[in-house]
């Protein structure tokens, strides 16, 4: 059975922790979906979120592994949680933008800016009501759509 | 405090870690520490004829001695030669720190003379590496290096310095202890765990203990062989614990896997409980994994939780250094388990024994591989460590050759790297200067880093190469034959050099034997010389290494005989 899980990891600021973790994923043969990382304020530490899917015994490997990195402080392994995930698009200025308006608001969203021929809008919500926004938004003809990937804190 | 050079401060961390002996070839980037070590005499360097073989050297002297083993290399081509070796080590587990220079910082990224991303190359084949940004944090990661090298399940650290790095001058202040807060390996093991582990096997009727490499690295033979003796309970051994117990041991069912004894693979097959001490549960091991052990509970220690049920459902993990766990776990046994209970069960394995021997028919027309080492090990057990190259030679060697303790027998067994023997048992050499280092290698193998033969002769490491000459990529040849039709694609080595001349012209003795009284003259010869020898011996050209567990077969299903 496939899983799919959102693991944090802890991580030393140091020169090469990011490719040592994108390593043992692509040397292993195991599936990002997607990764953020970001310094942790007032640290030494940055937090990395991945998103990932395999088996039980695929996902227990992949803590394990994880947990080896010497630079590695700390991995969280994700029951209870509330993920977000941001995404953006450019719409063309010539499509209904009060309906484009309202479907952002749907999804905790707005035009966050109105240029010479586009509109750019910008979302944050659950990473499956994104991909409904995603596939809705669609109908408007996007000229450009940027996720974000997704961050997650316990609750 | 006076300042010191980033090349002044690698030197003096190797004093102060200890280092009796540095392996190395020198090059443009890391000529600055090299001129650090023409200037003092804190350690050793002894200068090989290839990079591979530096390492090797160090992986052999780290794992006849225990401590750890040191190899400096430069840049680009240097460093990638080194790979190897990092693998090698990595592979089996083997605590060793290499060095390597680099293009000065301003230089990284622009594809300069001599420069490779090696931090980038040697990732996936260290336990950590290093790339040095300023001579200010040098003390501190070369301190970092080595405890990380020594500690937890060990294994190989690469420290990358550039150029400019060994030439800026920075405080020297060397760390007396090193705590790092992201990495703290397990040591003590979960003692509810171990009670149940205890109560599992004071409850099991088929017993097996299934010794593994993290036995040596523990330094926990010892103890080990106090539990097999109270406890009588059958064990078999990997390639990797082999001397663990004593050859002769009467609980031994000998090694176990693809070239493993009958008894011993079925006592894996049969068993109702695995006590797996410090294996890694290697496919060479298993065969075919939904057939392995498939009648057993399995309780599984080791340092290394992702070791710990990556092949096979384990029932009782013990996380913890092996060591500390058996000085808990020992004396709870003495108090629950009744050796009797498994009388009937060693009464089965017996009979396997007695059944199918480990055995070879011998011959007077010509040499049997398996009889030069078993003659090698009735005039040595004891007093020799045995290296070998890989092949069939590696296998007979760790079939026959009479083992009395830990860290007597050298192989590259995770990677499985020709080439490794004659470096390595120079290793041992220097390492355990008293004892005769051989190093049991096949024609194929040998020539792969022959050139030593001058770093042995210019440095008197008399280490004694015994060539079981077939004249073929053995093991390869055995495949072919079994399941290849013996369609023998590119494995005759008919064509070879004149080994003895070659011994010679590098300034060492060489033999060539092609019966069982010369080999013993040979032997007995090179040993009292003391001197760098090769004895070229012409051993039977179609032997094979029998029992065989076909590559992915059950354990249970060995060939063996082979008849043509
Ligand atoms: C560096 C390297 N290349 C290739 C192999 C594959 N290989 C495994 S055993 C073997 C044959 C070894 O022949 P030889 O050294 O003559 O030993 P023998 O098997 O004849 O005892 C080969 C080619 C290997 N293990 N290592």
């Amino acid at each position: 059975m496939i899983e799919r899980r959102v693991i944090s990891v802890i991580v030393l600021n140091e020169h090469g922790v990011l490719t040592r973790i994108t390593g043992l994923f692509a040397a292993r043969g195991y599936n990002i979906e997607s990764l953020t990382v970001a310094p942790i304020p007032g640290s030494k530490y940055s937090r990395l979120t991945i998103v990932t899917s395999g088996s039980l015994r695929v996902i227990e490997q992949i803590i394990k592994q994880l947990h080896k990195l010497i630079p590695v402080y700390k991995v969280i392994e994700h029951t209870d949680l509330i993920e977000k995930e941001m995404v953006m698009a450019k719409i063309p200025l010539e499509e209904r933008l009060a309906d484009v308006e309202a479907l952002c608001r749907a999804y905790n969203g707005n035009i966050v800016n109105i240029g010479q021929d586009s509109a750019i809008i910008m979302a944050a919500d659950e990473p499956s009501r994104i991909a409904n926004f995603v596939s809705a938004l669609k109908r408007f003809n996007p000229k450009e759509i940027v996720r974000s990937g997704v961050v997650a804190i316990e609750r | 405090m006076a300042k010191m050079t980033g090349a002044q401060m690698v030197v003096e961390a190797m004093r102060e870690e200890g280092v009796e002996v540095v392996f190395g070839y020198p090059g443009g980037a890391i000529m600055n520490v090299y001129d650090e070590i023409y200037k003092h005499k804190y350690f050793q360097h002894i200068l090989t004829r290839h990079e591979q073989a530096a390492v090797h050297a160090a992986d052999g002297y780290a794992r006849a001695t225990g401590k750890v083993g040191v190899a400096f290399v430069t840049s680009g081509p240097g460093f990638t030669n080194a790979v190897t070796g990092l693998a090698t080590a990595y592979m089996d587990s083997i605590p060793m720190v290499v060095i390597s220079g680099q293009v000065p910082l301003s230089m990284i990224g622009t594809d300069a003379f001599q420069e490779i991303d090696a931090v980038g190359i040697s990732r996936p084949c260290t336990k950590h590496n290093f790339l040095v940004k300023s001579a200010e944090e040098l003390p501190e990661i070369l301190a970092e290096a080595f405890y990380i090298a020594r500690s937890g399940r060990p294994g190989p650290v690469h420290v990358d310095i550039p150029k400019d790095v060994t030439a800026q001058l920075a405080d020297f202040n060397y760390p007396k202890e090193v705590k790092l807060e992201t990495y703290k390996p397990t040591i003590k093991g979960n003692a509810r765990q171990i009670k149940k582990a205890v109560e599992a096997i004071a409850n099991a009727k088929k017993p097996v203990f299934y010794l593994g490499g993290g036995i040596i690295h523990s330094n926990s033979a010892e103890l080990v062989r106090e539990l097999v003796d109270f406890t009588q309970i059958p064990a078999v051994e990997t390639l990797m614990a082999r001397g663990t117990l004593r050859y002769d041991d009467p609980m031994l069912l000998g090694m176990v896997g693809m070239h493993g004894t009958y008894a011993a693979n079925m006592a894996m097959s049969e068993a109702d409980l695995l006590i797996a001490l410090g294996p890694r549960f290697d496919d060479r091991v298993t065969g075919k994994l939904s057939e392995f052990a498939k009648y057993a509970k399995i309780i599984h220690v080791d340092i290394d939780p992702s070791s710990i049920g990556k092949l096979v459902h384990v029932d009782y993990p013990i996380v913890g250094d092996l060591k500390a766990v058996l000085e808990e776990l020992v004396p709870q046994a003495k108090a629950k388990v009744d050796p009797s209970r498994y009388e009937a069960w060693r009464e089965i394995l017996n009979r396997y024994n007695e059944l199918h021997p480990l055995t070879y028919e011998d011959s007077d027309e010509v040499l049997k591989p398996e009889w030069v080492i078993q003659r090698v090990g009735e005039k040595l057990k004891g007093k020799a460590r045995i290296s070998t190259d890989v092949g069939q030679h590696q296998m007979w060697t760790a079939q026959y050759y009479p083992f009395t303790r830990p860290r007597e027998f050298i192989t590259s067994g995770g990677l499985g790297t020709m080439g490794f023997g004659f470096p390595a048992a120079m290793g041992v050499k220097r390492g355990v200067p008293d004892e005769i280092s051989i190093n049991i290698s096949g024609d194929g193998s040998i020539l792969m880093n022959i050139q030593e033969l001058m770093t042995a002769v210019e440095h008197r490491l008399p280490v004694i190469n015994i060539i079981l000459n077939n004249n073929y990529l053995g093991m390869v040849r055995q495949w072919q034959t079994f399941f290849y039709d013996k369609r023998y694609a590119e494995t005759d080595l008919s064509m070879q050099p004149d080994f003895v001349r070659l011994a010679e012209s590098f300034g060492g003795v060489g033999y060539r034997v092609k019966t069982k009284e010369e080999f013993d003259k040979a032997l007995d010869d090179a040993i009292s010389k003391g001197v760098v020898a090769l004895i070229d011996v012409v051993v039977d050209r179609y032997e094979n290494v029998l029992p065989m567990v076909p590559a992915g077969g059950s354990l249970y299903n060995m060939l063996l005989e082979y008849k043509d």
